[in-house]
């Protein structure tokens, strides 16, 4: 094997005579993996992959995918932690279908991963950890880089434990400390494989161990040992080449879904002119959001940990009434919890952002896998005539932009507004062109503060009540969930008044219509076949469409962001094509809505796996309607 | 003594009218909810620099919760149980407002507990007015969290087989910072206990013993009673002995750590055995809950308990004013930006 002739002088040096007869294949796309135990450090070595090549100027999206037990025994299957990379020379609409090389740091990392592998796909095993204690861990019976079982696969056998402790040997390290570093090993590779500089990472290696010159000294070598290995040894018949994508000009940041709603949060309060107050519960997998905000006290940022789902809505509704931006964030469970609450916000008519991260369900369900069966929720779950207007974010970066449209209506409309993403897009991330606050939308509020013909239900010209801070001279005033008299706001039982107030509100949602903007169609505005989504299936329906329109397909497609209301324009543009496919990832719950809103029918595509639905497979459902 | 200068110079501002609504007042002829609005509203008039634009009243669900209606400052008729939560955010986000809570038995202790305790932990400085009559009113008669063991009512035809809820001790439980009682009759002592909650940094509790006239009327005559009341009502004042009576002859006297009630008139007790009270002290507090519904023991009424500990609010505004200065004033777009960003040009 080639690893027995590699020395420690050559791999920290690179002295031996390089690998020079590798060719270099250029390839348009590739998804890579990085997999391993809870503890190896994946999610680290995922980030430093997709910083670097994000910075280089790629398009890209990644998904880490973590396990819901802390620390999992060492080696189990359950244990298994993963980061995965798209990046590519055209647009990224998703961090990739099938992944084209798995890094595996034990058989565990290989089991679990192999079925998300590409036929013919490459892996890099770290052959150290194949011991018997491991391999019957992963439930391995035979071990599976001698069985055959890989043989329609392209497989490295690295020893990166070893390889690593070599390059550490001289340095007084034990032997845990030194192994932790395989990753960097690991990492250095991959940067090899894929033609990569490992600049980036050094520095930051140096930054963040700045405290510990060891450490800076130990996973550097690590770094560039792994990099030099495949520099040296003959196993790599090839190495691959990315063609850069060209993203618009501007400054880029690697945003999450999660960030990028607590960035909003913070710039539409700047916008606003009014602080932000946010009310949470730590809950899987929206708690981002609640560490994210609290973070930022310089900003002004008052975050609540609450008691319970319904103190972490309850107090935001009091901090709307005193004025602030108030934003509440959630999953499925916890919007159950906040039900009742929102019918207070929508009858005292007070702004607030509520943000449900949706995932599987029903009760507990899948708190770490993602799902989007909370539109339902989102739209009816309320006791009484209750409009909420509802947006859905279709992926991280897409996020801010939303979030900053739910706090502009939530405060112009003087109306709670959910906005829904999903586990999906709220830990996954991609590029954002970053956003200047003076880019936002206007937003700015003015609270009342003339007495002069003051009535707390009052409208303009959007229906909106004013918005009046208590502390305000002469406008002392009373409201609450009983039903209000149109006007004065005192409470009445009239039964022709309340008729005209549960109208009313309606009329108030249902204006919002004219304030969003139209369904965007991609391709031809008529045809034989659309496909029409709504949030984080937005990805895998744009990377459907164009594969399929790059084949010569006539096909187009919609992504809704607004599901109430919903553009003015949605029905005639679904009425131009013959066909609509629907993908969701619940059991066709907006493809009812739009049954019963426009008598239109849709051609279903559901799949509940706690997945995100992939390109291939509505690639596979398009080709089947198109009888190709 | 001499009056501090500004009870010279300061005239109230107030009437107890100006703190009134237009709202007709409609609770059920009798009830002592009455009661409650009027030494509010007198006792809101009789505080200096007071500012009407900045009383908030938050209440919940429940006959007691239409509060709100009848002040007139700002008020928010909320959800059942939700009132001390919505009255922490209000607080929170604005701590120039003095917030105050109008619950009942059945909104704070049964469906509202959770935020309860919690309002206390964090000691955010609002103000909890409950009005305790141990019954559901509003929905007509159900036994409460602090109805009595064997009450009849209509959800415990046979007989309540729970034990009530001692909010005092509940409240002491939670570390509250400023714990008293009172009674909807006793009109003096409850506008002296309402003034002394506003002055109180922290959160504040006040029990309200209140007669609930139509599904539980009498509930508390053993202690209003005219003619038995003094001997079976202990008034707490701070820094003076705990003693009681018509004649003043009773007194609190601590059997190590069992309190007796001795006659410091006859034999070998006097006035120097009984315990002299420390509003400050959590134990004596504690000891003094527990004569809740003992037969053998005095009802105190008044403060047991006064401290100070750091408040929530205070402690985030701090955060926020040390972010400011360590970090520097707030830039958002900066924020926007973050610290790993690249530009592609």
């Amino acid at each position: 094997m080639a690893e027995d002739s590699i020395k420690a002088e050559d791999l920290k040096e690179g002295t031996k005579k390089s690998n020079g007869d590798v060719t270099i294949r250029e390839v348009d796309d590739v998804t890579i993996r990085f997999a391993g135990d809870s503890g190896d450090g994946m999610q680290l070595t995922g980030s430093q992959f997709s910083d670097t090549v994000a910075i280089e100027g790629f398009d890209l999206g990644t998904l880490p995918d973590y396990p819901a037990d802390i620390r999992a025994p060492a080696g189990s299957l359950y244990g298994v932690s993963g980061f995965t990379i798209h990046f590519s020379s055209h647009d990224v609409h998703t961090p990739g279908d099938k992944v084209d090389v798995l890094v595996a740091l034990n058989p565990a990392a290989l089991k679990v991963n192999l079925k998300d592998l590409k036929k013919n796909g490459t892996i890099i095993v770290n052959t150290d950890s194949f011991d018997k204690r491991n391999l019957e861990l992963a439930g391995f019976e035979s071990n599976p880089l001698e069985d055959g079982s890989l043989d329609r696969y392209q497989v490295y056998e690295v020893p990166m434990t070893k390889s690593t402790l070599e390059v550490l040997k001289d340095m007084n390290l034990s032997p845990k400390t030194a192994a932790k570093c395989k990753n960097f090993f690991a990492l250095g590779l991959v940067y090899w494989l894929y033609n990569r500089q490992y600049d980036y990472t050094l520095n930051w290696i140096e930054e963040k161990f700045a405290k510990s010159p060891e450490l800076i000294e130990a996973n550097t070598r690590a770094l560039k040992a792994g990099y030099n290995y495949g520099e040296m040894t003959e196993i790599f018949t090839a190495r691959y080449e990315v063609k850069k994508a060209k993203l618009p000009k501007g400054i880029y940041r690697n945003i999450s879904g999660n960030e990028a709603v607590a960035l909003a949060l913070v710039a539409s309060a700047a916008k606003a002119g009014i602080p932000l107050f946010l009310g949470s519960y730590p809950i899987t997998p929206a708690s981002e959001i609640l560490h994210n905000l609290s973070k930022y006290r310089r900003y002004g940022v008052k975050t609540f940990q609450a008691e319970d789902e319904i103190a972490g809505i309850t107090t935001a509704i009091g901090a709307a009434f005193s004025g602030s931006l108030a934003a509440t964030s959630t999953s499925g469970p916890g919007m159950a919890l906040k039900t009742e609450a929102i019918g207070l916000a929508v009858m005292a008519e007070l702004p607030l952002v509520i943000i449900d991260v949706q995932r599987g369900g029903p009760s507990t369900g899948l708190p770490t896998k993602t799902e989007q069966a909370d539109l339902f929720q989102a739209l009816y779950g309320r006791n009484g005539e209750c409009p909420v207007p509802v947006l859905a974010a279709s992926s991280p970066a897409d996020c801010f932009s939303m979030t900053v449209e739910a706090a502009r209506i939530a405060l112009k409309y003087m109306t709670p507004v959910i906005l829904l993403t999903d586990g999906y897009i709220a830990q996954g991330a991609e590029p954002w062109k970053v956003m200047k606050l003076s880019e936002l939308p206007n937003m700015k509020v003015t609270f009342r503060t003339n007495p002069e013909g003051f009535y707390p239900y009052l409208r303009n010209e959007f229906l909106a009540r004013p918005w009046v801070k208590p502390g305000t001279k002469g406008l002392e005033h009373r409201i609450g969930g009983l039903e209000k008299q149109h006007i004065t706001g005192n409470v009445s039982y009239d039964p022709d008044n309340h008729e005209y107030m549960v109208k009313i509100r309606a009329k108030k949602v249902k204006g919002i219509v004219n304030d969003i903007p139209k369904l965007e169609v991609i391709g031809e505005p008529s045809g034989d076949l659309l496909v029409l989504g709504w949030g984080s299936t937005g990805g895998s329906i744009a990377t459907a469409v164009e594969n399929q329109r790059a084949k010569g397909r006539k096909v187009s497609y919609a992504i809704l962001k607004y599901l109430n209301p919903m553009p003015k324009n949605t029905e005639k543009v679904l009425k131009q094509f013959k066909n609509i496919l629907l993908p969701e990832v619940n059991l066709g719950q907006l493809a009812t809505i739009i049954r019963g809103s426009f008598l239109i029918d849709v051609i279903q595509y559901n799949r509940v796996r706690g997945l995100p639905i992939r390109a291939f497979e509505i690639e596979e459902k398009i080709e089947e309607i198109l009888k190709i | 003594m001499q009056t501090p200068i500004e009870e010279k110079t300061t005239q109230p501002k107030y009437t107890p009218k100006d703190f009134a609504s237009s709202n007709e007042v409609r609770w059920c002829p009798g009830c002592g909810d009455y009661s409650i609005l009027a030494q509010v509203q007198r006792s809101f008039a009789q505080i200096l620099g007071i500012e009407k634009e900045k009383i908030v009243f938050i209440s919940g669900i429940g006959c007691s919760s239409r509060f709100p209606y009848y002040m007139n400052t700002y008020g928010f008729h909320t959800i059942h149980g939700r009132a001390t939560a919505i009255a922490s955010g209000v607080k929170v986000a604005n701590p120039d407002l003095s917030v105050w809570v109008a619950t009942g038995d059945g909104d704070l202790l049964s469906i509202g507990g959770n935020h309860f305790i919690h309002l206390l932990r964090r000691n955010i400085d609002v103000n909890v007015l409950l009005f305790n009559n141990r019954i559901y009113g509003l929905t007509k008669g159900q036994a409460s969290p602090t109805s009595v063991h064997g009450q009849i009512t209509k959800s415990s035809p046979y007989g309540n087989v729970e034990y009530p809820v001692n909010p005092v001790s509940l409240a002491l439980g939670m570390d509250g910072t400023f714990i008293a009682r009172t009674m909807d009759k006793e009109q003096k002592h409850m506008q002296e206990i309402i003034i002394e909650c506003y002055k109180h940094t922290g959160t504040s509790f006040l029990e309200i013993l209140q007669n609930c006239v139509i599904f539980n009327d009498g509930a508390y005559d053993y202690y209003t009673d005219k003619e038995n009341k003094e001997d079976r009502v202990i008034y707490i004042e701070n820094k003076k002995p705990l003693i009681f009576g018509k004649k003043k002859d009773k007194g609190i006297k601590l059997d190590g750590w069992k309190p007796i009630v001795i006659d410091i008139t006859k034999g070998d007790n006097s006035i120097n055995d009984v315990l002299v009270y420390d509003e400050t002290s959590k134990e004596l507090a504690f000891i003094l809950s527990s004569f809740t519904d003992n037969p053998e023991l005095p009802l105190p009424l008044g403060i047991f308990l006064r401290r100070q500990r750091s408040r929530y609010e205070v402690e985030l505004e701090n955060q926020i004013a040390y972010a400011k200065q360590k970090e520097g004033e707030p830039n958002v777009d900066e924020l926007l930006k973050g610290n790993s960003f690249w530009e592609i040009d």
